[in-house]
């Protein structure tokens, strides 16, 4: 056999019929997560159509878009934002009954946003195909996993069939070399990466990410990677699983005990792109060139070290983007007054994130009038985070400690900002409007949101930091 | 899904380029559990004023985009979420069909799954759309082009199973049920792989 990409290994492993010229192949889904808010229709479909689950038993649902994250008040009632939301949550409850599908709901221990908690249980795992409707999906693509957002159409595909249409995809390999600079993450490295290849690079593609530098990222700063692959445009984005993949997962609950783990880290040992395998396209990346990164327009391809100039706009839509955000070209994004810092998200919500935002807020306070809400990603995070005292440093620091969900990232929860403020934001999209009409949302990894906070203007972690080292 | 042929209108430009999921429809819309009826929310805070009356400035609102069916708009069409209210919105608000030089992968495979047409062509000739809003077009699905009134044709390609699917509405998840077999024989044999391992 001719040797083979880690995208073609996993896609020649899910093939139940091959695609042709004028069909697309049928690809088995190993994984599917499902949520509250493009799951109801899927499940309607089904219901008028008289069908019934494929495979129930290879569902995962939880609650997390929808839901608020203030704590019940003393009736047992939620502060949801409208009685939409209620309903909708309610609805994904109903359907979880109805149809037999387990829910990690309000009563579990384990809810959370649903790409926090598919890894936390060991629900995702290298090799397998994962999609949602959502398309974050390409978080679990950290694992070495096939792992792509869909619509809700192909929710209901998967619910009755347990597989998709697809075309297979091309592939783009990004190498990253050297070594990210001290105070530099993974939230800068793939901010850096989107500005490089634009929002529009990976379109069509798969992405995998390779090279000494992504060897050395933990598995939650390998997730943050992956998750933003989507703001590239690409279909997914692939990192081989080796020791760091293999040591996180053992012991997970839904991962593979005893005999079957050895087995199971066999096979996944083989989940590497060959020797003289090819991409369709190749990007490269020095790590060491990194600074810490932000973004300064309207989508995730706009950003730039934050010490850096924003560059002129070149165009109406980037004038239109500037003028949105109120980015003075010319000018450095660094030192622009903060409203509102959010650490949250599928991006940044996990323990090294919260413990990332917490090394540079330790014995500080927030800048009077800033906001800065703290969201874990599940309630393993939270317990986890209370049990080292973390959610004291963010209320003593004056912050606000909430219960997990995806909350400012989408805001249709109603964690908003208003019109106008600028948003130190730790998720994925700086959209106009995406956390609350009017607001404008930078970028940052949860270091730079933390400094941010303190400083009441866009700061680089990096002061912060060295004055806990002296 | 009924089937899809042919679509004859004149065309509304939206030059942006990006134009993401959140401008077709607002997340703080998407706590509903219906497909239908999001058309008054499509682009909901760029098609708006703050009273809540149509803003001038958004470019389906003049009066000579009124009853157009057929976008030609900026580059990267439909990035973003993976959000299926999206072209439901779109279908609702009467578009049905989306021109661009290059549409995001999601929302592309989602707009073709609910009849709406999302076509790629080359960048010369998306320019020249983009440059002559309110250009009547005829598009044939059957034959994969867009006819131009001066008699002018612009080729694009479907994905030819999707293509199959809007000539003749046919439903999709009716030809995955139809592989239940294949699909059982699949699960059958991976399963004794992964227990021979």
């Amino acid at each position: 056999m001719s040797p083979r990409n880690l995208f073609q290994k996993l896609w020649d492993a899910h093939v139940v019929a091959p695609e042709t010229a004028d069909t697309p192949a049928i690809l088995y889904i190993d994984l599917h997560l499902v949520h509250e808010v493009t799951s109801p229709q899927a499940f309607t479909e089904l219901r008028e159509r008289g069908l019934s689950l494929r495979r129930p038993d290879r569902m995962l649902a939880t609650l997390d878009h929808s839901t608020p994250t203030l704590a019940a008040g003393a009736d047992g009632e939620r502060p949801y934002a409208n009685a939409e939301a209620k309903a909708q949550v309610a609805q994904l409850e109903a359907n979880c009954r109805e149809f037999g599908v387990e829910l990690h709901g309000w009563d579990s221990e384990d809810r959370g946003i649903v790409h926090v908690i598919g890894p936390e249980l060991g629900a995702t795992q290298p090799g397998m195909t994962i999609v949602c409707g959502d398309s974050h999906t390409s978080t679990h693509g950290a694992f070495g996993a096939l792992a792509f957002g869909i619509g809700t159409t192909e929710v209901g595909h998967v619910m009755a069939t347990q597989c998709l249409l697809q075309r297979k995809a091309k592939t783009l390999a990004i190498h990253v070399d050297g070594n990210l600079p001290r105070g530099v993450g993974a939230k800068d490295l793939i901010l850096h990466i989107i500005g490089e290849i634009g929002v529009d690079g990976g379109t069509g593609h798969v992405i995998e990410y390779r090279g000494s530098a992504i060897e050395a990222l933990s598995m939650e700063e390998r997730m943050t990677v992956c998750n933003m692959s989507i703001e590239a445009g690409a279909r997914a984005g692939l990192i081989a699983p080796d020791e760091t993949t293999f040591a996180w997962l053992k012991g997970r609950p839904r991962a593979p005990q005893g005999a079957a783990w050895d087995a199971a880290v066999a096979q996944w040992r083989a989940l590497r792109t060959d020797d003289g395998a090819s991409y369709d396209r190749e990007v490269r990346i020095d790590a060491s060139k990194v600074r810490p990164t932000v973004t300064f327009g309207t989508h995730p391809g706009m950003a730039i070290a934050m010490d850096a100039p924003v560059p002129a706009a070149r165009n109406a839509q980037e004038k239109r983007a500037l003028d949105y955000m109120q980015s003075k070209p010319g000018q450095p994004m660094r030192g622009t007054p903060v409203d509102v810092v959010f650490v949250g998200s599928c991006t940044n919500s996990r323990l090294s994130d919260l413990r990332e935002a917490a090394q540079v807020l330790r014995g500080r306070r927030v800048a009077d009038g800033v906001r800065m809400l703290v969201v874990p990603g599940s309630e393993a995070v939270r317990r986890d985070a209370e049990r080292e005292g973390l959610h004291q440093v963010f209320t003593e620091a004056g912050a606000e400690w909430r219960i997990p969900g995806c909350s400012m990232c989408i805001a249709m929860n109603g964690d908003l900002a208003q019109p106008g403020q600028l948003v130190v934001s730790t998720s994925n999209r700086n959209f106009e409007g995406r956390q609350g009409k009017g607001a404008r949302t930078v970028l940052a990894s949860p270091a730079t949101a933390a400094a941010s906070a303190l400083a009441g203007v866009i700061a680089d972690p990096r002061e912060y930091l060295t004055e806990v080292a002296a | 899904m009924k089937p899809v042929t042919r679509i004859h209108s004149r065309t509304a430009v939206l030059p942006d380029e990006n134009i993401d999921t959140d401008r077709i429809i607002p997340a703080r819309f998407l706590t509903t559990t219906e497909r239908a009826g999001l058309g008054k929310l499509c682009f909901n805070d760029w098609r708006y004023q703050a009273d809540g009356s149509d803003n001038p400035a958004f470019p389906l609102n003049r009066p000579e985009a009124k009853g157009c069916s057929i976008i030609v708009a900026g580059r990267n069409f439909g990035c973003g979420s993976s959000r299926e209210h999206a072209p439901w919105a779109l279908l609702d608000y009467g578009i049905n069909a989306v021109i661009c030089s290059e549409i995001a992968d999601i929302f592309r495979n989602n707009a073709l799954k609910n009849g709406l047409l999302a076509i790629v062509i080359d960048e010369a000739e998306h320019r020249w759309l983009l440059e002559h809003p309110g250009v009547e077009l005829i598009i044939d699905v059957r034959e994969q082009y867009i006819a131009l009134p001066d008699g002018g044709r612009i080729g694009f390609q479907l994905e030819p199973f999707a293509r199959h699917c809007l000539l003749n509405g046919v439903d999709q998840l009716g030809y995955l049920l139809q592989h239940h077999d294949a699909i059982t024989r699949y699960e059958h044999t991976t399963q004794a792989r992964q227990e021979a391992a």
